[in-house]
């Protein structure tokens, strides 16, 4: 009898220690690649829901009219790229849009207000093809990782998108739906990561 | 905060409590200007247009703060009666303006024109002068700036080349 206790002790302890190690095995495999591939993807879209925003692609364009409004409609009054981005040669970005945001107007600005240049059009494309443009060389202005890192987390222009005012009517204008902070530190990840873009 | 400019070739110093307040509201009530004109307040009718530093700019949306150290210049100091401005010389050949309002407006946006295209095309006037008439005096106008072009390449020979 008391031969079978112990068998049956022995038995349960050896079963115990199975199960145990089972779980932490599962436990251990997937911790280490799940939130690893899910900080990569949540920080290329953080940084992607700022950049493809209407506030960024509406001076993107496709097809050379710059965009305006949460409707992305052509600009007014027949304005388009010109050519060096800036539109006409005596009606051009800076006859109505000054370094800063006008309150009296509603007339956004910000510091070299501009297009972006044709070969940066991003207006209909996914947010991969966004990103790969982004990292283009021939189509980004040949900037490199770092330059492209500065571009978007120092520019004044590109974070006039985190304080884009009031319109005409003094209504704010939407902002994307990412804080300034947690888009900087997105774009830093996804880049020191490898800016690996996924499939669409 | 204190403020200083040309304006028509005259040096002025202004003290005012809010930068961002239009350069237009400084020129009509500060320096009793009245030339230029309030026409919609948000850059779209161009009746306020004006020159800083020989650009065409619309003062209804150009903080006064913009403009310390730079030339503005408005209607009053284009031409004179005595010596009009080429384009104010074929604003009155045309008879261009119906109720005149916006005319100061269109004349300075006009007068940007030409100095960037001597010679502007009907092309060129469409692009750049997209101010609002709304006695529709368009069709008068572009007879306007196309004789202004005639004007101005007569009395200044050497800019008869579009340098753009």
């Amino acid at each position: 009898m008391k031969k079978l206790i112990l068998y049956i002790i022995s038995t349960l302890t050896v079963v115990v220690v199975f199960a145990a190690n089972y779980k932490s095995k599962k436990a251990g495999y997937f911790p280490i690649d799940e939130p690893e591939v899910s900080t990569k993807q949540n920080a290329f879209n953080t940084m992607m829901d700022v950049v493809s925003h209407q506030r960024c692609v509406n001076c993107h364009p496709s097809d050379n009219v710059p965009k305006q409004g949460d409707e992305s409609k052509p600009h007014h009054f027949g304005i388009a790229r010109g050519e060096n981005n800036l539109g006409f040669q005596a009606t051009n970005c800076n006859t109505c849009h000054q370094p800063e945001n006008n309150v009296y107007s509603g007339v956004p600005g910000a510091p070299h207000w501009s297009l972006a240049p044709a070969s940066m059009a991003w207006q209909g494309l996914t947010r991969s093809e966004i990103a790969q443009a982004m990292l283009d060389r021939t189509k980004n202005g040949n900037r490199s990782h770092e330059e492209l890192i500065h571009h978007l987390t120092e520019d004044d222009l590109v974070l006039w998108v985190f304080q884009p005012g009031t319109d005409q009517e003094g209504i704010p204008r939407e902002k994307p739906p990412v804080s300034e902070e947690d888009y900087k530190a997105a774009v830093k990840e996804w880049f020191a990561s490898g800016a690996i873009i996924p499939e669409n | 905060m204190k403020i200083f400019f040309h304006i028509n070739n005259t040096p002025k110093s202004i003290e005012i409590d809010d930068g961002n307040t239009p350069l237009l509201w400084v020129v009509r009530d500060m320096l009793d200007l009245k030339g230029t004109k309030f026409g919609c307040g948000k850059a779209a009718c161009g009746a306020c247009t004006l020159h800083v530093d020989g650009e065409a700019v619309r003062s209804c949306s150009y903080a006064v703060k913009f403009a310390e150290g730079k030339e503005v210049t408005t209607i009053e100091g284009l031409g004179s009666e005595q010596n009009p401005h080429p384009v104010q010389q074929a604003w009155i050949e045309e008879i261009v303006p119906q109720c005149g309002y916006c005319q100061p407006g269109f004349m300075m946006a006009t007068a940007a024109l030409l100095e960037k295209v001597p010679n502007p095309t009907d092309e060129d006037i469409d692009k750049n002068i997209i101010n609002v008439c709304r006695c529709a005096t368009y069709y008068r106008m572009r007879k306007a700036i196309h004789r202004a072009a005639e004007i101005a390449n007569v009395t200044n020979p050497a800019k008869t080349e579009n340098d753009v």
